[in-house]
């Protein structure tokens, strides 16, 4: 009976399901980016070194401390609470009318960002102070030390943390069902409400998470897979040699410039 | 003979724990001077303190006739002018040895990628990684990547090598291959500062070995002054326990 319940809400009503996993996927995938790129922006603004004494070290204070009030509001609010404060908020405070779906990606952006501070945070403290040394060393200022040898360090390390931010943006997108965003679960509730079959109903979302979840871990863990690739196999030195002359190198490269032209 | 660093009353202190205490010290250009001394003597922290990789509590550092302790002094640029090579050789992990050679040289010195692997390769075959460039550095035993840290550390030209106890960290097998590659760079005539514990190698190239002892110059000399015929009681001393 059970069986035959759920196989007649997926014939019916996979539109609407597959409209909803579409919008969440969307969010989550969009948010995820923004806000690990804001947390990228943020956490290398928290690690720069606080200079002894001066105007910047004043003005290089008063932005940490507002950014940690930043991370604090975010990751100490529900974001279903969040959600509801931003989206009325922005209405009758500011009288802007949102979009629905722009406000679902600027609030699990700016709740991915606070989160994705404090793991980008982490991911630069625990690089070797050594990196640091050798880029100060040869005259890299902080961004360029952050640019060009930090950051693609931290990128490789925080790798899981990401993945793992990744899949609870899925779960957690759930939540903006309450400002009316047309994703999965709000659906569900729909289809739910339509048919009075809430248990098969839901069944066949949780399985729809389900599904999405778990391709996303293994899809991550490819690419940290991949990432790593060489590491895998045993290097004896003596195997490195490369085929290629230094002589071929640079002939190359300077073909490769005379095409530009 | 023009001095290219001219350090005076030199002090650092980390809180109360005072490191160097009014050091006195010029390096002349061409010289190789060799630091030897205990652990805690303050070795590191001298060389640190001349690329500005630690802060002095006090004195004054005059780089070729420059005051680099100055409010408006460039440190980048100025760091560009002192090489660098670490005991933990500190390869940027992220970049294979080409890249590691040529990056300092195309985002600090803003060469062109062309010239800036042309300067790489011609340093990688001073030290022998030349046919390793597409390594990444936990590829690499302890000892090429030391040879690869010399060659970034070359690559950007400076006027003075800054080597900071560059063998201490290998096995006794690669220690050769590096010190090798060191004496090399010391026929070249160019201008070395090095802390070691290797009393071999010090005997061999220095032109001047400096002795220290709980933050302060106790002696120094050249090679043959220093370790045949030390004056100060603690330089014995601390030779007797070295020299076997």
């Amino acid at each position: 009976m059970f069986w035959e319940i759920t196989g007649r809400i997926i014939s019916t009503y996979w539109p609407m399901f597959l409209r909803g996993a579409a919008m969440t996927l969307f969010v989550s995938i969009l948010s995820t980016i923004i806000g690990t790129f804001i947390g990228l922006l943020i956490g290398s603004i928290r690690t720069i070194p606080v200079p002894e004494r001066g105007v910047k070290k004043v003005i290089l204070k008063f932005i940490n401390t507002v950014l940690s009030m930043y991370v604090e509001f975010f990751r100490g609010t529900p974001m279903i609470v969040q959600a509801s404060v931003i989206y009325y908020g922005s209405l009758m405070v500011f009288g802007i009318d949102m979009d629905r779906t722009f406000a679902a990606i600027f609030i699990v952006s700016i709740n991915t960002g606070a989160y994705m501070t404090e793991i980008i945070r982490g991911g630069i403290i625990s690089i070797d102070k050594g990196q640091f040394e050798a880029a100060h060393a040869i005259g890299m200022n902080h961004t360029k030390t952050m640019l060009h040898v930090i950051l693609p360090q931290v990128m490789r390390n925080i790798l899981p943390a990401l993945g793992n931010e990744f899949v609870i943006n899925i779960k957690d997108t759930s939540v903006l069902n309450v400002i009316g965003v047309t994703e999965l679960f709000f659906q569900s509730k729909s289809i739910a409400g339509i048919n009075y079959r809430y248990f098969e109903t839901y069944f066949v979302t949780c399985f729809m998470y389900l599904i999405m979840t778990l391709s996303v871990t293994r899809v991550l863990r490819g690419i940290e897979r991949k990432m790593d690739g060489p590491d895998s196999y045993n290097i004896i030195p003596g195997n490195q040699m490369q085929v290629a002359k230094p002589e071929d190198i640079i002939r190359r490269t300077r073909n490769k410039d005379s095409h530009k032209n | 003979m023009e001095k290219v660093i001219d350090i005076q009353h030199l002090s650092k202190s980390f809180g109360t724990n005072e490191i160097l205490k009014d050091i006195d010290f010029s390096v002349d250009k061409g010289e190789v001077v060799c630091i030897i001394g205990a652990s805690g003597s303050g070795k590191s922290t001298l060389l640190r303190c001349i690329n500005l990789l630690e802060k002095p509590s006090g004195g004054q550092i005059i780089y070729n006739g420059e005051n680099i302790l100055d409010n408006n002094h460039d440190i980048y640029a100025y760091r560009t002018k002192l090489g660098m090579v670490f005991q933990q050789f500190n390869l940027f992990n992220n970049h294979n040895v080409m890249s590691n050679c040529t990056i300092g040289q195309i985002k600090v010195l803003k060469r062109s990628k062309v010239e800036a692997e042309k300067v790489a390769m011609k340093y990688l075959k001073v030290v022998g990684m030349d046919q390793f460039i597409n390594a990444k550095p936990r590829q690499l035993s302890g000892g090429q990547k030391q040879r690869v840290a010399i060659a970034r550390a070359l690559s950007m030209e400076p006027d003075v090598m800054l080597f900071d106890e560059p063998t201490s960290a290998l096995d006794p097998e690669m220690v050769g291959e590096v010190l090798t590659v060191m004496k090399d760079l010391v026929k070249s005539g160019l201008t070395m500062l090095v802390v070691t514990h290797e009393m071999q190698f010090a005997g061999e190239v220095a032109n001047r070995v400096v002795f220290m002892d709980k933050g302060v110059i106790a002696e120094e000399g050249t090679p043959e002054q220093i370790f045949n015929n030390p004056k100060q009681e603690r330089t014995k001393e601390f030779l007797k326990r070295v020299l076997r």
